[in-house]
């Protein structure tokens, strides 16, 4: 299953879904609109996605989470994600699939930093990048190129953890802690990511700083945290 | 001193009051109150025993009682407001979890409702 959460992608989740469809025909698209202002449900129902639509803004973690959910009880064995403003390019989604597949781990990153070719991006977030590097280098003693990457392919082993642990603020790395911490195996495949095809990202530089803030503070709770006792909502 | 202790006794009872008037209304559950109410004896307490009161401020190390009774106060409120936020992150959990799983069924429902379209009675 091919996983778009959506908040406000209006201006490309059409052409998001339909690029879908072409480059892997058959596959189910489900995106989770996440109380879009905009008409990001219609658009993507028009290009023949099904569409979850949450009752209020949950955020990319919760939106992202209700997929995983989904998929989880609907039996599914792989799911793709994707965003909805049209970085990921939909025709590395086979990529990911066939790596996830034959190398049997439980989740797969398309990184954008693997295929020799930097990509522009703002200071304030190649820094960000750089530093969750080395932290995540320290934590899972493993390189992770691309950690901010939200384009991943994940098992059903992986699903069943995030359907009902799943981090709700900037959930990437989080969620590679999350993984460690049940010593399940992710590898990275380059990908070539695009420039947005509409809208804004929500991260400025000035949230950059937050971001980086909360994320640490995310990755040590993670670690941290306890969750025999919690109980299964 | 003793205006200050009475100004805190003052305090506790209107606390008090206000807790018992919201649990009459329902504007908040039982169970919720317990924490304020407690915070509000303890102050009422401290406040007119003054020989506890002092004991606590030795105890603490603090020379000037209304010092150590202000001490007290803020513990407590810290306890309570902590308490609250642990409250607070419980059910912005559930909340979030529920709202996933209505997304879900409401989109289920949509499916069945396609596949098999409502009959008409008449």
């Amino acid at each position: 299953m091919i996983l778009i959460p959506a908040y406000n992608e209006g201006g490309s989740i059409r052409r998001v879904v339909t690029e879908a469809r072409t480059k892997v025909p058959g596959a189910p698209i489900l995106v989770i609109d996440d109380c879009s202002m905009d008409d990001t449900r219609t658009e993507a129902i028009i290009a023949g996605a099904d569409v979850i639509s949450v009752p209020y803004h949950l955020g990319l973690g919760g939106c992202v989470q209700a997929g995983y959910r989904y998929a989880y009880d609907a039996g599914f064995h792989y799911v793709i994600r994707i965003d909805g403003d049209g970085q990921h390019d939909p025709r590395f989604i086979p990529l990911l699939f066939e790596r996830l597949r034959e190398s049997r781990v439980e989740m797969v990153i398309g990184s954008r930093y693997l295929n020799g070719k930097v990509p522009a991006t703002s200071f304030a977030r190649g820094v960000g990048i750089w530093f969750f590097r080395q932290v995540l280098r320290l934590i899972l003693d493993k390189e992770v190129h691309d950690p901010t990457s939200g384009f991943v392919g994940v098992s059903r082993q992986a699903l069943e953890v995030f359907a009902r642990s799943f981090p709700l603020e900037y959930p990437e790395i989080e969620a590679l802690v999350v993984l460690q911490r049940r010593q399940f195996q992710f590898v990275e495949v380059p990908v070539v990511m695009r420039a947005r095809m509409a809208g804004q990202s929500t991260i400025t530089t000035l949230r950059s700083f937050s971001y980086v803030l909360h994320v640490l503070l995310g990755v040590v709770v993670n670690i941290l945290k306890y969750e025999g006792k919690r109980r299964k909502v | 001193m003793d205006r200050l202790l009475n100004i805190v006794a003052g305090m506790s009872i209107l606390l008090i009051g206000m807790v018992f008037l919201a649990i009459r209304r329902a504007h908040i559950r039982v169970e919720y109150s317990v924490s304020w109410l407690s915070a509000a004896l303890v102050m009422l307490i401290l406040s007119q025993w003054q020989w506890a009161l002092l004991q606590f401020a030795q105890f603490l190390g603090v020379n000037n009682a209304p010092f150590a009774l202000l001490l007290i106060m803020l513990s407590l409120f810290v306890i309570v407001f902590f308490r609250f936020s642990v409250i607070i992150s419980d059910l912005k959990d559930a909340n979030i979890a529920l709202t996933q799983k209505l997304a879900i069924i409401e989109y289920q429902l949509q499916h069945v409702q396609e596949k098999h379209p409502p009959t008409d009675p008449s």
